[in-house]
This record gives structure tokens, C-alpha cells and sequence, in this order.
């Protein structure tokens, strides 16, 4: 007899054998919606009541009502140009000027390393991700030791040292310093996704369209073009929400002329107090960027290119006859600008015993091996013998593994469940989902943590001052990125080449270790290391949750800079790039070897 | 009893009927072209047989044994069917090299190491392999591709192929050269074949039986020479064929010396078909079944030469008489020209009938 019992048994048992990405799917979603969903109504729900705290600021105040108190401040009060309207405008124009430029370094880039002929290309390719390695406000620091003005007090920069005159306000401070180190900071994005999607076009796709008759202008445009799109759209979704939501770089070279972004004052109001305030501006850049992947998904949506199947493919490389050297050119001094002048500005830095004296003399290693002296740094002894900055260096390995280790794996589950599943709700559910970590800024994400983590909620005990806390946030806020990278290299395997396996009866476990992991683990591997040198350069992410016990290099660095030890601050920020471009080559060797 | 017996299957896929309440039958030993235009729903019932689709509704039991019943809810995993499938695409898996390819199969089944190898190099040589085991697909020709992917299908000698357009990627001559391979596979092997393709020159050459699909509708289930003698609907006749069959619009009308077919430009006596008088029909010909004579004769209709194409052993004429253009096969060569007024005969034991509205076949029957 058949009845509905065994009906159900049997429709169950198929969607284990045979749609295994519709449990992955589910269980994904239920992940997210513990890391991401409910933090985030946590921080909406805070915008719509009265605080403890709002007593200082309003006799009305009686925390734990609704009240639409905290809005009216934030846009239509006297206080709402300074505390929005004016960080608001600023930080639009800063992110659409940083992802343009940024978008047109990282393309030209990945263009002329993967598909011409221009010498030292593997040269190139080597040092071109490596601006992204340092953390943002590294470039923003390395620009002020060369620019900085009396403005701010303390010593003055490099550039007064050399001309004698004082740096104009302008380029020290404000849009035109932000806009230019953030670009030089992010290109590695649209760089590292363009070279993923131009390196899986095949050749004879333009070569289809040069028999036809078209000139190199007109392969680039009409069939280049459309089909790098859906990365090149990526790769401004991905610039543009960092940008916007980036507070290290606006913070040093913004502040000192009270130029704010959203991003700014977001970060002192949750120090100030007043968090209600920070997630209604965090609510705008939600806003924001929702705006933006609404777009992308109107314009990528139907579009997917399945560029392997399971066939050869071939590369022929464009030559550039007479601009070869000109070409070389350009992008030597776009990586000497973004990675060795800065680089070089920086270990100067560390090794000036006193600063601002830039005579030879002046050198030492003291703030790397020395034993502490009272007259320096208050007896701090240099940075290799430092227990503390070693502990903190042991947690920030450690936190960036573990970190890039998740995500990864994350990432090729999220792509494997949302392309399997093209068209149903589940799919586009994960993929939204997926996403809606770029929409909080870091600053307030940590913030999200920091309220929401501090107390025991149900059967979890409070996280605050775990190392768990730690790789749970730094795990949600990497996930698009991942996610993304994982979707994207799904895509490009033609679902025959799991087909094939289920035929021969190879259960899902081995399908994916042999067949959909070594096909994805290439574009994934992207994925992972920048999800390992984010976190390793993570700042306003963590800063609000670390504590002694749990401090990374990062936190460290920005106590030294607040302190005014430069030495030191470069020191680490130092360090990090040695161990993150240490973690980079294993990667590299590793993915290597996987991909034959 | 049938090895593969498909019943009432339908298949939708959002809004789009892709399978129709589809019944096939499969002999063992046999080898069956699915056969269609693009988008007919064929790759979706081969694709349903091998399990990678589930099937909305209906039933699938290969050698008695249900593999799929909508009504039980039972659904057997591809693996257990005892099936193989060869991709368009071949699927070949790019970080693998040709053995590791072909051995897949068989660790999954847990082989001896040394009796796997031994298998795989057996199945390479046997699909003419030898000594490329250890290149990558990308690093071979489409044809020796072609052969790894029916080398791993074949290597778990699963009872049935399942070929989903495999030819179609190869060029002309390739193509002919892996028909014969194919066909010797069949004949060696004996496994019983579903074959999916929309080359009807593919389905006719290879076959012991054709199905032809449209629009998720099986049309006809018949060996390949009644398929194309004796095509049961228009839209067969239509689609078998090349040059496509002539159809000559006309009515079935009775006269006091019998029934019979009148069409412009033919009135042809046919025995006597039931509550048909008056009826729209179609008469449709053959190219080969019509003649070009230089004298007029009884029964003969004249026409005007409108196009040659020669194409090596024979040449087909195109000759228009009033609106209708009719297609003529005639083996060897022609001295007509462009023009020429000649006047055509018409074989009419092989005219075929057909109701206008309906398509069906009326004449001849059974």
C-alpha cells in the first residue's frame, strides 16, 4: 500500500540524493539569519526607542517606549546638517570618486597582465594586490608623514621638510587625500575579479568576432566587454560599500579640517553615546546600498556565462606593439605610488629614533629589537621582544585562518546552493542574504556584536571578550565577499560536470571534494585570501569588541597611533603586511598546486 | 515485456509544459532515436530515464522495476538504474586526466586498483585511446573527447546508453566516423540505446526506431523506413525528410465513378474512405516519388523548371505549377534548364493523406 507516509519518505530521501543544495540552502539561511538578520533588527529596533541614555538629552525620554525621537534629531533638527546631511553628501562623493578611479586602475591592470603581451606582467601580478594588504588608514598614515601640516600639532611631514613650505590644506586634508589612498587601496578588488573573469574567457569567443571582421576596438566593446560586465558590476558593488563604509582613512585625513562621512560620525556617536543616531545614519548607507544591488541584480540577474564546460579552452594574448614599455610604465608608477613610496615612507618611520629628523644618524633599530628604555615611548621595548604585541600577533593568525578557513568553505556552499538552485526562492533568498553584511558598516556591525553579545541570550552565554565573538563577526561581515566569489565560480561550472558524477552513483560528499571543490577552489581561493587579509587588517570591525585578553595587532596599532608613537604604529602595520604577504604566498603555492 | 516502459510522464518546467503525458516503450536491444526540433521536451525524457530530472507526474520501470512513480513517490538515484549518459557537452572533468576520467566510475564502485586499471586501459584501448591516458581533455581533439566520454559511460557497462546529442559538436566528418563507432558500440554490446538527437539524417542512419517529439508531445514510435514511408501525422511528414515532402492542399470529393483526392494540380481515384467526403485535406509526396517526363502524358501535369540543385549522385529540381512549388529527387544528372516547361508524374500509390484540421493520417491505412 502506498500512502502519504511513504510518499513523503520517498520525496525526502530524493532531495537528500538528488538536491542536496536545497538542505545546504536551508541550513545556510538559518546561519545567517543568526549572524546577520537578527543584529540588524537589533539596531533597527534601537532607532525606535527611548534609551537609558537618552535621558541626558530629552526630559521626555522613557526607555523601552517607541518613539520616532532619535529621526526627527537626525533629519530635521538644527543639529541634522552637521550630524547628516553634510557627512552624508560627503561620503557619496568620496565613494563614487574612489570606486571610479579604483575601477579604472583595477581594470586596466587585470587587462594588461592577463591578456596582452606587456613585459614583466608575472611581476606585475605579483605586487598588484598587495595595496589591499595594508590596512587602509596605512596609506592615509604614510600620507601624512609625508604631508602633514602644522594643522594638527606635533611634527610636520616630509614634504614641508623638503620644500620649507607648508602643505596647502586641501592636499593634506579632506577629499582629495581620501579619495586618492582609498583608490590606490581598493583597485585590488575589480583587479582580482576582472583578471578571474578575463582568464576564463575563451580566446575563441574574440576570435569569433575578429573573423567576422571586427576591429580590436570592437571585440573589446561588443563581446570583451558584456562578458567581463557581470565582474566589473561586482567589482563597483564591492569598492563602492567599502568605500562608504570605511572610517580608518576618512577618520585621520577627514577629522583634523571636520571633514565627516557618514562612516565618521557613525563611529563618534557610538562613542559619544548616542548609538540611536550612528544606525540611522547606518540605516542610510543600508538604504544606499541596497539601491545599488537592486541594480545589479536588474542587470546581471538573467545574465550567467558558463565558460567551462567541460571542453578546452585556449588564450592568445593581444599585442601591444609600441605601447608596451609606455603601459609598463603607467602601472609601475601606479604600484610605486600605492606600495613601495608608502612602504618605504613607513619603515623610514620605524627606524627614526627621533621624528621629523630624517638624517641617517637619526637611524636605529630600537623600536624593533630594543630593550626598553625609559627615555623612549615611555620604556616600551621594541616590538620583536614585546610580549604583548607577540600575543597579539599569535591572535590575529590566528583569527585570520580561522576566519578565511570558514568564509571559504562558506563561500563555495553559498555558491554551490545558490546556482544549483537558479530561479527558486531559496537561491534568491541565500543570495540577498548573503549580501546584506555589506550593507552595515563595519563600525556599526561591531557595534550590532558589542549590544547584542554582551548579555546571554537563550541557551548562548555572553560572547563579549571571546575569541569566538571575534571570528563570528569578522565571519559575517566577510561573507558577500565570499559568497560572491563562490557564486561566481560556480557559475562557471556546467552543471553536467556534477551530472556526470551523480550517474556513476558518487554521493554528494565525493562529488564535492573531487569534482565541485577542485573546480571552484581556484576562483574561491581569491575569496579566501582576501577574506584572510581583511581580517588581518581589520580595525573598526573588532575595535569595539576587543579586550585584553583578545587584542590583535590591528588594535594595537591604533593605541600606539592615539598615543602618538609612530615608531611603534609603523612597526606593526609592518608586521602585518610581512605576515599577510607571508599567508598570501602559501595561498598562492597551495592553489598552484590544486589547479594542476 | 519492454526493458525501459514510460507512462503518462509529464514534465513542466514553471509555466512551460516540457513533457506531455508521454508513453514509450523501449525493447531491449534496441536502439531509439528521440527525435525533434529543439525544445520538443527530448532531452528532458532522456534526462528523466537517467534520473536527473524528476519527472511531475507518471511512471518509469526499467526492466519491471520501478524507477520513478509520482503516485508512490518512488524515485530510484541515476546510479541504480543501470544507465549511462554521454553529455552534449561530454562534461569531460577539466582537473582530471583521461584515465583518472574514465576511473571514476569504477572507484566510486570501490574496484581493485589493479583491476580498475586493468578495466580502464581495456575500455581506452578499446575506444582507440591507447596512450593518451595521462592528457588532459583539454589537451585532445573534440573527436578523442568524444571517445573519453563514451569511454567512461562505458567503462561501469551499465545495460542502457543514454546519449544526449553527442555528435553534435563534431564536424561533418567526425561526425560520420562516430556514427560508425557509435553503431558498432551498439552492436557489440548489445545495450539498449535512447539517442537523442534533431538530426533526423543521425535518427534514420542509426537507428532500429525513431520517436519523434513536438512540443513535449510524442508524435510517432515506428522503425526509421515507416517513419519516413508512412509518417502518421503532418507535422511528421513535415519534419522527416530533406527536401521536406511536398504538400498539396486539396479535398476529398465523391463523383459517380468513385472517391477521390482533388487537389490542384491532381485528381487522383483512392478507395473509398469512410465519412471523409468533402473533408480539407493535405496530399503530400515525396520529392522521390514524383518524375519529370519531357512528354506530356495521361495523368501528367505540367510545370515550369523554377530551380537545380545537383548534389553529386542526384539533383533536385524545384518546379512550380500554378501557386504550388513542388521538390523533384532524380538520381544522376539533368540537362534541363532554369525555365524548361516539362511536365511531372506523379507515383500515386505513395501519396499519403492527411486531414487538414486534425493532421492526422487518413490514407492509406493500417
Amino acid at each position: 500500500m502506498t500512502t502519504l507516509r511513504t510518499v513523503l519518505i520517498n520525496r525526502f530521501q530524493f532531495i537528500l540524493a538528488n538536491r542536496p543544495h536545497v538542505l545546504i540552502g536551508m541550513v545556510l539561511v538559518l546561519i545567517i539569519t543568526l549572524v546577520v538578520v537578527i543584529p540588524f533588527f537589533q539596531m533597527v529596533y534601537d532607532t525606535a526607542v527611548w534609551h537609558e541614555a537618552d535621558r541626558r538629552i530629552s526630559r521626555e525620554a522613557k526607555p523601552g517606549e517607541w518613539t520616532l525621537f532619535h529621526y526627527k534629531r537626525v533629519f530635521s533638527s538644527p543639529l541634522s546638517r552637521n550630524i547628516f546631511y553634510r557627512p552624508f553628501v560627503n561620503s557619496l562623493t568620496t565613494s563614487l570618486a574612489v570606486s571610479v578611479l579604483a575601477m579604472t586602475i583595477g581594470a586596466l591592470m587585470a587587462w594588461l597582465v592577463v591578456r596582452t603581451d606587456m613585459p614583466l606582467r608575472k611581476g606585475i601580478a605579483t605586487f598588484a594586490v598587495i595595496p589591499y594588504v595594508l590596512p587602509s588608514y596605512t596609506l592615509a598614515l604614510a600620507w601624512l608623514d609625508f604631508f602633514k601640516n602644522e594643522r594638527i600639532g606635533g611634527a610636520t611631514g616630509l614634504y614641508q621638510f623638503l620644500f620649507g613650505v607648508s602643505t596647502p590644506d586641501w592636499l593634506a586634508y579632506g577629499f582629495v587625500p581620501i579619495v586618492i589612498t582609498l583608490s590606490f587601496h581598493y583597485y585590488p578588488f575589480t583587479y582580482l575579479l576582472m583578471s578571474g573573469a578575463l582568464v576564463s574567457i575563451d580566446s575563441s569567443l574574440e576570435e569569433a568576432g575578429e573573423v567576422l571582421g571586427a576591429g580590436r576596438p570592437t571585440i573589446l566593446k561588443k563581446i570583451t566587454f558584456p562578458i567581463v560586465l557581470p565582474a566589473l558590476i561586482s567589482s563597483f558593488i564591492l569598492t563602492f560599500s567599502r568605500a562608504v563604509g570605511t572610517f580608518g582613512t576618512p577618520y585621520f585625513l577627514g577629522a583634523p579640517v571636520r571633514y565627516f562621512t557618514l562612516s565618521t560620525t557613525i563611529y563618534t556617536n557610538i562613542v559619544n553615546r548616542t548609538p540611536p543616531v550612528a544606525y540611522i545614519s547606518t540605516l542610510v548607507l543600508i538604504l544606499i546600498s541596497m539601491l545599488i544591488i537592486y541594480g545589479n541584480q536588474r542587470v546581471i540577474g538573467s545574465r550567467s556565462f558558463v565558460t567551462i564546460a567541460g571542453k578546452g579552452f585556449r588564450h592568445r594574448l593581444t599585442p601591444l606593439g609600441r605601447w608596451k614599455y609606455p603601459a609598463l610604465a603607467v602601472l609601475a608608477s601606479i604600484l610605486l605610488l600605492a606600495v613601495f613610496i608608502p612602504l618605504f615612507l613607513l619603515t623610514w618611520q620605524t627606524l627614526m629614533l627621533y621624528p621629523n629628523d630624517y638624517s641617517l644618524g637619526n637611524l636605529t633599530l630600537h623600536y624593533w629589537i630594543g630593550k626598553g628604555q625609559q627615555a623612549l615611548a615611555e620604556g616600551e621595548s621594541g616590538i620583536l621582544r614585546n610580549a604583548q604585541i607577540l600575543a597579539a600577533a599569535w591572535n590575529s593568525v590566528k583569527l585570520s585562518v580561522c576566519v578565511a578557513l570558514l568564509v571559504g568553505m562558506f563561500g563555495i556552499f553559498i555558491g554551490y546552493a545558490v546556482v544549483k538552485g537558479r530561479g527558486t526562492m531559496l537561491s534568491s533568498t541565500l543570495e540577498q542574504q548573503s549580501f546584506l553584511p555589506y550593507l552595515i558598516p563595519s563600525i556599526a556591525f561591531g557595534a550590532l556584536y558589542l549590544s547584542l553579545f554582551t548579555r546571554k541570550i537563550g541557551p548562548i552565554p555572553s560572547l563579549y571578550g571571546t575569541f569566538l565573538l571575534l571570528v563570528l563577526v569578522c565571519m559575517a561581515k566577510n561573507l558577500p565577499f565570499s559568497a560572491r566569489s563562490g557564486i561566481s565560480s560556480m557559475l562557471q561550472v556546467a552543471s553536467e560536470l556534477e551530472e556526470s558524477a551523480i550517474m556513476v552513483g558518487a554521493s554528494w560528499l565525493k562529488r564535492f571534494r573531487k569534482i565541485i571543490l577542485p573546480l571552484t577552489l581556484a576562483g574561491s581561493l581569491s575569496g579566501f585570501i582576501l577574506a584572510f587579509i581583511a581580517t588581518m587588517r581589520e580595525l573598526s570591525l573588532i575595535i569595539l569588541l576587543v579586550t585584553p585578553a583578545t587584542r590583535t595587532l590591528t588594535t594595537m596599532t591604533f593605541r600606539y597611533v592615539e598615543q602618538g608613537y609612530s615608531q611603534f604604529a609603523d612597526a606593526i602595520i609592518m608586521l602585518i603586511v610581512v605576515l599577510v604577504i607571508g599567508g598570501e604566498i602559501v595561498a598562492r603555492k597551495i592553489g598552484k598546486r590544486e589547479m594542476i | 515485456m519492454a526493458l525501459i516502459e514510460i507512462e503518462n510522464l509529464t514534465k513542466h518546467f514553471g509555466e512551460v509544459v516540457a513533457v506531455d503525458r508521454l508513453d514509450l516503450q523501449i525493447e531491449a536491444g534496441e536502439f531509439l532515436t528521440l527525435l525533434g526540433p529543439s525544445g520538443c521536451g527530448k532531452t528532458t525524457v532522456l534526462r528523466m530515464i537517467a534520473g536527473l530530472e524528476i519527472p511531475d507526474q507518471g511512471e518509469i520501470r526499467v526492466g519491471g522495476k520501478k524507477v520513478f512513480a509520482s503516485r508512490e513517490g518512488i524515485f530510484v538515484p541515476p546510479a541504480k538504474r543501470g544507465v549511462g549518459l554521454v553529455f552534449q557537452s561530454y562534461a569531460l572533468w577539466p582537473h582530471m586526466n583521461v584515465f583518472e576520467n574514465v576511473a571514476f566510475g569504477l572507484q566510486i564502485q570501490k574496484q581493485e586498483k589493479k583491476d580498475l586499471a586493468e578495466r580502464v586501459d581495456s575500455t581506452l584501448n578499446y575506444m582507440r585511446l591507447e596512450g593518451l591516458g595521462q592528457r588532459y581533455p583539454q589537451q585532445l581533439s573534440g573527436g578523442q573527447q568524444q571517445r573519453v566520454a563514451l569511454a567512461r559511460m562505458l567503462v561501469t557497462q551499465p545495460a542502457i546508453f543514454l546519449m544526449d546529442e553527442p555528435l553534435s559538436n563534431l564536424d561533418a566528418k567526425l561526425r560520420m566516423e562516430m556514427r560508425a563507432e557509435i553503431k558498432r558500440l551498439h552492436r557489440e554490446s548489445k545495450a539498449t540505446t535512447v539517442y537523442v538527437t534533431h538530426d533526423q539524417n543521425e535518427a534514420l542512419t542509426m537507428s532500429t526506431k525513431v520517436a519523434v517529439m513536438n512540443k513535449g508531445v510524442l508524435q510517432q514510435v515506428a522503425p526509421p523506413q515507416e517513419i519516413y514511408k508512412r509518417p502518421s501525422n503532418l507535422f511528421v511528414a513535415d519534419f522527416i525528410g530533406s527536401p521536406t515532402i511536398n504538400l498539396i492542399p486539396g479535398r476529398i470529393v465523391k463523383k459517380t465513378e468513385g472517391v477521390f483526392f482533388e487537389g490542384t494540380p491532381l485528381f487522383i481515384p483512392i478507395p473509398f474512405l469512410g465519412d471523409c467526403i468533402n473533408r480539407k485535406v493535405v496530399g503530400a509526396l515525396r520529392p522521390e516519388d514524383i518524375r519529370i517526363c519531357t512528354e506530356a502524358q495521361a495523368g501528367s501535369v505540367s510545370a515550369r523548371i523554377y530551380a537545380i540543385l545537383p548534389a553529386g549522385s542526384e539533383v533536385i529540381l524545384q518546379a512550380r505549377t500554378g501557386d504550388l512549388t513542388l521538390s523533384i529527387r532524380k538520381m544522376g544528372e539533368t540537362s534541363l534548364d532554369v525555365g524548361d516547361e516539362v511536365h511531372l508524374l506523379f507515383s500515386l500509390e505513395s501519396i499519403l493523406l492527411y486531414d487538414q484540421e486534425s493532421g492526422a493520417l487518413l490514407y492509406p491505412l493500417g
